[in-house]
Formats: C-alpha cells, sequence, structure tokens
C-alpha cells in the first residue's frame, strides 16, 4: 500500500526515470541492429570468421555488468566521457551483440540452400538474394535476436545509474542504500512493466514484418 | 539452340565432365540420361554457368556463354530444380514473376502472363495467384516451379531432375502437362535425369553418361533398339525393347483398310471374307462404320443366318492414337492375339495383331 501511494506520488519522476530508460535502451539496440545485422551477414561467408566473432561476442556476454560499465569508465574520461549517458549506450550495444549477431547468422545459415540455387539460378545478384529472398525469410529469427537483446538491456540498464545515466535503476539503487522498500519495490516492478511491454510490442511487430507465407 | 564444344570440369584435380560435345537443336528436348556422378547434371549447370567449365565452349542460341555477363545470361534462361525451390515468402504469383521483375518487365502484363501460364499446367489462377507455396501440394508446387521458369519466356529451359520428387502417379500426369505446354512453347530444353523411362518419355534425344563422358547421343527409339555399349544397354534395360513400345502408336502397327461386315450380311459372307484373308474371326461394323463386334470363322462357316443374330461382343478396341504398349497391355488382359483399332469417333480403321507389333519392332534390327 505505501509502495502503491509511493509511486502515485511520484508518478512524474517514474516516468522521466523511465524516458531515461528508454531511451538508453532504444539508442543501443538500434545502433546494435545497425551493426550486429550486417556483422551476422558478413560471417555466413566465412566459417573460421564465424566462429571467431560469435565466440568474441560470446566471452562480451560474460564480463559483469557493473564490472564492464567500470571499465568503460577510464577508457572515456580522456575525451570527457567517462561517466553517464555515452559509456552506458556502449555497453548495452556490446551487449546486444551476441544475440542479434548470432540469430542473423543461424537464421541466413537455415536457409534451405535449394532457395539459393534456385535465386542464383534465376539470375539474381548475391545482394538481391539477400533482399528478396534471404533477409525475408531470416527476419522472424532476426527479431527474436533484438527481442532477447531488448528483454536483456532492459534489466542490464538498471545498473547504469551507477556510471550517472539515470533510468529506473536510480530507484532501486537509492531503495538499497536508504533501505527504502518502497523504492526498491517500484523499481523493479518498473522494469519488469517495461520489459514485458516491449517485448510484447516486439512480438506484434515481428508479426507485422514477416510475410504470411512464413508463419 | 544450344552447343557445347569439347566441354571438360575437373573439381580439385577429378575429372567430372570430359571433352562433351554436345548440339542440341532449338525447340528439341534432350535429356542427359546417366547414373548418379556421371557428370550429367555438371554439364546441364554449365549452361547457365552456375559451374564455370573449366575448358571448352558452349553457344547459347549462337553466342559464346563466357562473353554474357553470367547474370544477365541466367535470366534469359529457364531454370527448374528437383527441391523446386519456390520461395516461401513470396505469393505464387510473385514467385512466377522473380524473373520478370528482375528485368524490369511492366508489372501488370507479367502478373497477367502469370496466370495464363498457371492455366496451362491446370491450376485455377483465381484460387493460386494468392496462395504461399506451403499452401500447395508437392505436385502443385513443381507445376509453379515450371510455370516460373517459363515466365519471361526465355528461348532456353535447363531442367534438374523436375519430376524426380513427385510420387509416381502425379509424376505421369505433371509430365504430360509439360509436354503438352512444351507442343505449344517449344523451347529448347536440356533436362537432367535418371530414370529411362521418364527420358523415353519426354526426349527428342537422349544423351547418356558414364564417369563424365558422353557415351551415346541418338533418339530414344535408337538408343533402346541399338545401345552403343553393355554399359548403355545395362542401363537401359534388358526389357528396353519392350519399353520401345512407348515410343510407337497403334496406327503405326496397323493393317488399315480391314474387310468388315455389317449385321444384315449372311453369315457366308463373312465366312468369305475370312477365307479370302486367311483370318479367322471378321469385325461387324453398325450402320456408319463403327465396330459392334465379331465373328469367329467356326460360327460363320457353312451355316445359315445372319451376321447380326451371330455376332459376339468385341472384348476390347483400342485407339489408334495410343501407344504400342497400352495396346500389348490390353492383349494379354484379354488373351487376344489381335485387337479392333478405331478413332476418336469409334469408326474402325483397321487391326494390330501381335505378330505385326513383333514384326514393327524387329524392323530396326534386320535393317542393319
Amino acid at each position: 500500500m505505501e509502495t502503491l501511494r509511493f509511486a502515485i506520488d511520484n508518478w512524474s519522476v517514474i516516468a522521466v526515470r523511465t524516458g531515461e530508460h528508454l531511451s538508453l535502451v532504444s539508442v543501443a539496440v538500434v545502433l546494435a541492429i545497425i551493426t550486429g545485422v550486417p556483422i551476422g551477414i558478413l560471417i555466413t561467408q566465412n566459417r573460421a570468421w564465424a566462429d571467431r566473432v560469435l565466440y568474441a561476442a560470446a566471452i562480451v556476454m560474460t564480463i559483469p555488468s557493473v564490472a564492464l560499465f567500470g571499465m568503460l569508465i577510464p577508457l572515456f574520461s580522456p575525451i570527457g566521457y567517462g561517466i553517464g549517458y555515452l559509456p552506458a549506450v556502449i555497453a548495452l550495444i556490446l551487449y546486444s551483440q551476441l544475440p542479434i549477431i548470432r540469430n542473423t547468422y543461424t537464421a541466413i545459415m537455415n536457409i534451405d540452400p535449394s532457395l539459393r540455387e534456385a535465386a542464383r539460378g534465376m539470375g539474381m545478384t548475391p545482394l538481391q538474394r539477400l533482399r528478396e529472398v534471404e533477409l525475408p525469410i531470416a527476419l522472424p529469427v532476426i527479431v527474436n535476436g533484438v527481442r532477447n537483446a531488448v528483454v536483456l538491456n532492459i534489466a542490464i540498464a538498471t545498473i547504469a545509474t551507477y556510471i550517472g545515466a539515470g533510468g529506473l535503476g536510480t530507484f532501486i539503487s537509492r531503495g538499497i542504500s536508504q533501505t527504502d522498500f518502497r523504492q526498491l519495490v517500484t523499481g523493479a516492478v518498473a522494469v519488469s512493466v517495461l520489459a514485458i511491454v516491449a517485448d510484447l510490442s516486439l512480438v506484434y511487430l515481428q508479426r507485422r514484418l514477416t510475410s504470411p507465407g512464413l508463419r | 539452340m544450344i552447343r557445347l564444344e569439347h566441354v571438360t570440369k575437373i573439381f580439385a584435380g577429378i575429372t567430372a565432365v570430359d571433352a562433351v560435345d554436345l548440339e542440341v537443336g532449338a525447340g528439341e528436348v534432350c535429356v542427359l540420361l546417366g547414373p548418379s556422378g556421371c557428370g550429367k547434371t555438371t554439364t546441364m549447370k554449365m549452361i547457365n554457368r552456375l559451374i564455370e567449365p573449366t575448358s571448352g565452349k558452349i553457344f547459347v542460341d549462337g553466342r559464346d556463354t563466357a562473353a554474357v555477363d553470367e547474370v544477365t545470361l541466367r535470366r534469359s534462361i529457364g531454370y527448374v530444380i528437383q527441391q523446386i525451390g519456390l520461395f516461401p515468402n513470396k505469393t505464387v504469383e510473385d514467385n512466377i514473376c522473380v524473373v520478370p521483375d528482375l528485368l524490369g518487365h511492366d508489372r501488370r502484363q507479367s502478373r497477367k502472363r502469370a496466370a495464363e501460364l498457371l492455366d496451362m499446367v491446370n491450376l485455377d489462377p483465381g484460387i493460386f495467384l494468392k496462395r504461399y507455396p506451403k499452401e500447395l501440394s508437392g505436385g502443385q508446387q513443381q507445376r509453379v516451379g515450371v510455370v516460373r521458369a517459363l515466365a519471361a519466356d526465355p528461348p532456353v529451359l535447363l531442367m534438374d531432375e523436375p519430376f524426380g520428387a513427385i510420387d509416381p502417379i502425379n509424376r505421369e500426369v505433371i509430365q504430360d502437362e509439360f509436354m503438352k505446354l512444351q507442343a505449344a512453347l517449344k523451347k529448347t530444353v536440356v533436362f537432367v535425369s535418371h530414370d529411362i523411362d521418364e527420358a523415353v518419355k519426354m526426349a527428342s534425344r537422349v544423351a547418356i553418361f558414364r564417369a563424365g563422358r558422353l557415351i551415346q547421343y541418338d533418339t530414344p527409339d535408337n538408343i533402346l533398339a541399338h545401345p552403343i555399349d553393355s554399359f548403355v544397354a545395362d542401363f537401359v534395360g534388358s526389357d528396353r525393347t519392350l519399353k520401345r513400345l512407348r515410343l510407337l502408336r497403334v496406327a503405326d502397327a496397323m493393317v488399315g483398310d480391314p474387310p468388315m461386315v455389317r449385321a444384315e450380311d449372311a453369315l457366308d459372307t463373312a465366312a468369305r471374307l475370312m477365307a479370302e484373308r486367311g483370318h479367322v474371326s471378321i469385325v461387324m461394323v453398325g450402320p456408319r462404320g463403327r465396330a459392334r463386334g465379331f465373328v469367329r470363322l467356326d460360327a460363320a462357316q457353312g451355316r445359315p443366318g445372319m451376321v447380326g443374330e451371330n455376332h459376339e461382343k468385341l472384348p476390347c478396341i483400342i485407339n489408334i492414337r495410343d501407344d504400342l504398349r497400352t495396346a500389348v497391355s490390353q492383349m494379354f488382359m484379354h488373351d487376344l492375339t489381335w485387337l479392333a483399332c478405331v478413332d476418336d469417333d469409334g469408326f474402325y480403321r483397321g487391326y494390330v495383331t501381335q505378330r505385326g507389333i513383333t514384326h514393327l519392332l524387329g524392323a530396326t534390327y534386320r535393317d542393319r
């Protein structure tokens, strides 16, 4: 009850924090798609490179998020961005790479080779093949990777408050340091709700983008 | 027209295709036939440069394919594969129009053509154009696959075991449909198969491959009648002469201008006509010449009465356009040595006998 009252009294602050949180995650994921999808496509051309890239992306995932944020501080301090928004986004982009690259790579590698042969035999250039056949068929799996990345980032972005990037993590960190149960629960619930809503919207988007012939 | 001049393909030191010379005339169906690994598919794929020849030249309609951009070349050659390869994300209509769209043809016109072609393979455009491949059966998908290869009206068609994955009953139907389509469109077709029956049915000429070499290139009947060596003989099968029955029509073996009687003729007349020809039975026709029944010699000889009261029903008649395989099958089924042959309207045209068929099949051996 007290928690609910706290949430109602502070709804405007919650809205601001949610906005910060969303901004971190969405900018990071969009940039991760722009980098990850082309990387995923490129590595389908070379097995050895695919193994290396996927391995590197997997190693990034094993770095504890608090440590990664901490490691970025000395890296970005020389240009005056050791803490705050920029390193937070960079960290989230790094965490998004594995699900997006891996899903893009797997989806394209799993396309029936006879489709590729038919496309070649009919006179499609490699780019036309990608645009007309491979990407549309791979799309549902790629969007699944994006969903993974988004949910993961919404959780990880709560740590960003420790390097001053704001977001819903602020409630949680203050809740812990001030032993204020209301703030802690408000933050936790808000993060969960955000994750669920974001995931459901992406499911909807996935359905809209997938050809009826693939459902 | 397609011409291969001394075409060789070597994969990592292994010669897959060895100095093949081959010429396919415009409008002909050339079936490349042989066991797996004999180089037939590699030979076909070199024509649209999915595989580049190691040496030798390939000409399509007089153009050296090596001098044409490979993408341009492929768009001018229809391509059908065994796995069909319809794009699951596109509707049947968009699948068919892939090449016309790549070539930038007028969309409305190519879609109209798609509907016409679909109709030619007995798929209702109203039902199928907007469907997705997964909503079609295997046979329907391959019909669309064939139509897709024809959509941009290429003069040349390459088909890689196109009907190999379709169940036997549907395969016959789709082969017949393709032959009808081919009779109307007269494409130059290179068709890879490992099925001798399919080759005999479809081919103007059959090219038999073994270990990368072209062993024999001839008409189906010559391949069956005169296999060049024991390999070809074994490959086409010990029943090869029976397979030739498929290539011949009833009309080829039929004795025309046959004797016939009418219901109102006397049995005497029937007996006399049979005696003149040395026959043991004679066909009775209706007033306008339709085959109605027959009379046996022992039932007519020395007996009074009319043909109409003493005839028997014909156990079976055969159309002059049927193939001899059907004719022989009917003879065996009804234990007959001869069959009455009729045209499409049922008029009695002649008869075929087992001896006549044997004689016809044997002609090619006697000539040599």
